[in-house]
This record gives structure tokens, C-alpha cells and sequence, in this order.
């Protein structure tokens, strides 16, 4: 174990914590361009959670220890998935832990931890939000769930890191059936997880449509820039996997040296900007869907993933 | 050719057949079902032209180009023409403006994808003796032809507009020419061509019906057509 894969974990963390506000940055900036707006820069999700950093935290009267805690179990679990998941290495300490069920109960924990501090609030946005967020959660886990065990089929393992391996090593494999029926219910699920169209609109506030902004409509301060950040960290966790799952090219296995690192990181952030450049873009086009739609197309990606661990699983048998 | 390259454009060629045809069961507005119909035109073409690519024959090559040409292009547009299509120009305003969308069909978008799913295992499981007999990279997507076959006539079954059922004919048909390419490995140009020119005169045909029962009815909902009368 060198020291190298040793640092990997903590540059996953702190390339999360510092560029997850810039991938927000860069979807919102591509959106403005697209719609004949300046924006306001990549930097300005930054700006933002600066200025509710330096309010006064506010507690609701009435509210529990539910409520103030919520975010930070939000952005604990954001964080601990940037962790352990193969982002830079596939050799990395703590890649044991990497297992596919365990991140996606990882990713559960924050989404149920979201809807708690909804909840705790006692408002009618706050339950409304809630309701949504689980609802769509309980579709979308176990798609997310499937189209990873789709890939994990041929690497014969749930570890992310040796999926990731597996593809690095041969990466023509992804480009079979079940690579491209996996890629679309996963992106499609990714998309209705982290709240963004058409799903759900991340720019709006005060509307009977929204979802993950009902549920942290009461935070304020620095609880509002934890939720904000924590939600940014989820997008780039799941985008970084996402490429790294189907273009894994360039990731520091364990004979790579420094530099290897080094490359591997400024690969995986040149993916993650691509990836947010083009959902920026598709986001302009698209409207929101009819909440009481939402589930047919979570059922789409849905089918689409388990026709995936089909195809998959023929393969593996009629080859081997 | 590099054989990984080879199996892998076969591979993409394949799993988008079957993409496509998940997604216009999914999609309900017809253009974006007529678009998902010309990438899987695109799609089947890429099978035999990565296939004569990679063993150099150039008539292959030629069915491909054809099947692109046909599938790909030409019947998506007299499709499309049917979309977009308004009332006639001279009689003022348009009389009836064509549906955007399947607004009803017999089966519910949930319920159709689950039986999407259905089929397509259940012609992953018949086809096991056919890939069993020559384990190839071909062969291994017969199932997924088979697949399209069947979602085909899933959704010509349960759609009630004239051209989402036209939709459902050619995914049949692109079933049957991939399957037919796959387990033979290279039909005949003349085969081909005489096969491409019958399903290009019966979208022609289907076309022209469906206008008529649009102009007839202000809606091309086949569900309306329950007498005959010469």
C-alpha cells in the first residue's frame, strides 16, 4: 500500500467539496448562455454559499434536533460515498467498502435524511416535498441498483473498484447491449436523483412543482449552503461515477506513480465538465414533466435496467 | 479490422436496435417515435456495414448502404411528411390538424413497458438453442432481433393512431431484416432490395390510408373504422 493510494481517498473529498459548486456552476452558466443570458459565472453557486455562510444559523421554533441535523447527515453521506468510490484509483484503501449496495445505501440515507428535515418542519411545502423526494427516491434506487449490477455481471463482482477495473482493462466491453441499455436507465436515474429537469427544476423556488427545493425551503444560512453544497456533491459524485462506470480510460490503477494520479484527477475533472456541460445543455431543451409522469419515466429506465441485467447475464452464460 | 473494434460495433449496433425500440414504447409523441424509428434504421444499417467492413466484401457493404438509405432516411421522412402534414392549403384554414400525439393508446405507458420487458426476455429464452448452435458474435444478437419482432407487434397491437401502428409494422420489419442478416450471414443484394421495396410501398400505402382516414374523421385514431362499405 503506498502512500500514494493512501492520499487518493482525501484528493477524491477535497476535489468533491471544492468542485461540486463549479459543476452547479458550469450546468447554470451553459443554461444562461443557451437562453441568450450572460449568467453570472461558473463561480457563482462559490458566491453563494460564501454569503449563507456568514448568516446567522436559524432555528424554526418547533422544530427538533431532526431538523438541524438533516443537513449535515446530507452532506456526511455525500461525502463519504466521494470517498469511496473509484473516482481517481481503483486502488485506493478504502475500496473494500465500495460495494454497489452499500453506496446505494448510502445515497438512501441522504435522500431519507432530506425528506426527515422536510418533514421535521411541520409545513405544507415541507411534507409535499417530502412525499415527492421519497417517492421518486423508491423508484429510482433500485434502478440504480440494477443498471450497475448490469456492468458488475461481466467483472463478476459488486465492488465498484474492480467493475471499474474490469472496464478500464477492457474497454470495449461497455459497448454491448447492455452497456447501452445500462447507460441510459442510469443517466435517466441520475438525473431524477439529483433533482434536475425534467424532473424536477433546480431553479425554482415557490412553486407547487418543486420537489427537492420544497424540502429545504426552512433552512436558511449555513444549513441552507450545507443542503446546497450537499445536493451539488451528490451531482458530482454520481456524474464522476457515471463516467468512470463507462469511460473508466485514464484512471490510476496500482503500479501507476504520481503523475499517473495526477492525470487520473485532471481526467476525471475533465469528464465530470463534460458530462455537466452536456446535461446543461439537454436542459434547455426539455420541460419539466408532469409530476404524476415522473414515475412512467422512472418505470422507463427501470425496465430499460433490468432488460440490461437480462442481456447481460445472457451473455455472460452463452459465453462462459 | 481489429476483431474488438468489429465486436464492438456489432454489439453498439445491436443494443441500440433494442434501445430504440424500448424507447418508442416509452415515447408517445409520434415525431419523437418516427425519429426513434430512423436511428434504429441507423442502427440495423450499421450491422451489415461493420460486417463487410471487417471481412472486405463490398456487397455487404452495398446492403448496408441501402438499408440506410431506406431505413434510415426515406421512411422516417414520408413519415414525418405525415406529422407535420396540415389541411389542404387551398380551402383556407386548415380543416383538421394532425395528432401530435398517442393520446390514448389501448395500454398504459407503465403496463406497455413491463410487457415490453416480458417479451424481451421471453425472446432472450427462445432463442438460447439458436446461439447455442454457433456461439458468434452475429448470432449473439439474434435475440435481440427477435426482441424488436416482438415489441413490433406489441406495438402494433396496442397503439390506436394509423402512424404509431405504421411505426410498430417497420420495427417488425427491421426485426426481420437484422434476424435474417444475423442467422444467414449476407442476404443476397436482390433479396434485399426486393424485400426494402415491398415494405417501402406498404409505408406508401399505409400513408395514404392514414391521410384518408384523417381527412375522413378529423383524427387517425384506426379505432373508428368498424364498417365496410365499397
Amino acid at each position: 500500500m503506498t502512500v500514494l493510494a493512501m492520499v487518493a481517498p482525501a484528493a477524491q473529498v477535497a476535489g468533491v467539496l471544492l468542485g461540486a459548486p463549479l459543476v452547479a456552476g458550469v450546468m447554470r452558466q451553459v443554461r444562461a448562455r443557451l437562453e441568450g443570458r450572460v449568467g453570472a459565472g461558473v463561480a457563482q453557486p462559490w458566491r453563494d454559499l460564501r454569503k449563507h455562510l456568514r448568516k446567522q444559523a436559524m432555528t424554526p421554533s418547533g422544530t427538533t434536533v431532526v431538523f438541524s441535523l438533516a443537513p449535515a447527515v446530507v452532506a456526511g453521506s455525500a461525502l463519504l460515498i466521494a470517498a469511496i468510490v473509484p473516482l481517481v484509483t481503483t486502488f485506493s484503501p478504502l475500496d473494500r467498502m465500495a460495494d454497489l449496495f452499500a453506496v446505494v445505501g448510502l445515497l438512501l440515507i441522504g435522500t431519507v435524511a432530506l425528506a426527515l428535515g422536510g418533514l421535521d418542519t411541520g409545513t405544507a411545502f415541507g411534507g409535499m416535498g417530502a412525499s415527492r423526494g421519497i417517492t421518486i427516491a423508491a423508484l429510482a434506487e433500485p434502478t440504480i441498483l440494477l443498471s450497475v449490477f448490469a456492468l458488475s455481471l461481466p467483472a463478476g463482482s459488486s465492488n465498484l473498484g474492480v467493475i471499474v477495473a474490469a472496464t478500464a482493462h477492457d474497454p470495449w466491453t461497455v459497448l454491448s447491449v447492455p452497456g447501452a441499455l445500462a447507460f441510459v436507465a442510469l443517466l435517466t436515474v441520475i438525473v431524477a436523483e439529483t433533482g434536475r429537469l425534467p424532473v424536477d427544476n433546480p431553479s425554482t423556488h415557490l412553486e407547487l412543482t418543486m420537489i427537492h427545493e420544497a424540502m429545504e425551503l426552512e433552512y436558511a444560512g449555513p444549513r441552507l449552503a450545507l443542503m446546497e453544497w450537499a445536493s451539488a456533491m451528490r451531482l458530482t459524485v454520481l456524474l464522476a461515477l457515471l463516467a468512470n462506470l463507462f469511460a473508466p480510460w485514464g484512471i490510476a490503477g496500482a503500479g501507476s506513480g504520481a503523475g499517473g494520479f495526477l492525470l487520473a484527477t485532471v481526467l476525471i475533472a475533465a469528464k465530470v465538465a463534460v458530462l455537466a456541460l452536456i446535461l446543461g445543455g439537454i436542459e434547455v431543451f426539455v420541460a419539466k414533466l408532469r409530476l404524476f409522469r415522473v414515475p412512467e419515466l422512472l418505470a422507463g429506465s427501470f425496465v430499460l435496467a433490468l432488460l440490461a441485467v437480462t442481456t447481460s447475464s445472457f451473455f455472460a452464460s452463452a459465453v462462459g | 479490422m481489429n476483431q474488438d473494434l468489429y465486436t464492438a460495433g456489432m454489439n453498439t449496433a445491436a443494443g441500440t436496435l433494442l434501445l430504440t425500440a424500448v424507447l418508442v414504447v416509452w415515447r408517445r409523441e409520434l415525431r419523437a417515435m418516427v425519429m426513434l424509428l430512423a436511428c434504429q434504421g441507423v442502427a440495423l444499417a450499421a450491422l451489415p456495414i461493420v460486417d463487410g467492413i471487417a471481412h472486405a466484401s463490398a456487397e455487404v457493404i452495398g446492403v448496408g448502404v441501402a438499408i440506410l438509405a431506406l431505413r434510415g432516411v426515406v421512411l422516417p421522412a414520408v413519415l414525418l411528411r405525415l406529422v407535420a402534414r396540415r389541411g389542404p392549403a387551398r380551402r383556407g384554414p386548415a380543416r383538421w390538424v394532425p395528432a401530435r400525439r398517442e393520446s390514448a393508446p389501448v395500454v398504459g405507458t407503465s403496463l406497455s413497458l413491463l410487457i415490453t420487458a416480458l417479451l424481451t426476455v421471453t425472446a432472450f429464452a427462445v432463442t438460447r438453442p439458436i446461439v447455442r448452435l454457433q456461439a458468434t458474435v452475429g448470432s449473439m444478437a439474434v435475440p435481440v432481433s427477435f426482441a424488436v419482432i416482438l415489441i413490433g407487434i406489441q406495438v402494433m397491437a396496442t397503439r390506436r393512431r394509423a402512424l404509431s401502428q405504421t411505426v410498430g409494422f417497420l420495427m417488425l420489419d427491421n426485426g426481420i431484416t437484422s434476424a435474417a442478416f444475423l442467422l444467414t450471414s449476407g442476404v443476397p443484394l436482390v433479396v434485399e432490395l426486393g424485400a426494402s421495396l415491398d415494405v417501402l410501398f406498404v409505408t406508401l400505402v399505409l400513408g395514404l390510408l392514414a391521410r384518408q382516414v384523417q381527412a375522413h374523421f378529423g383524427d387517425s385514431d384506426v379505432g373508428r373504422l368498424r364498417e365496410l362499405r365499397d
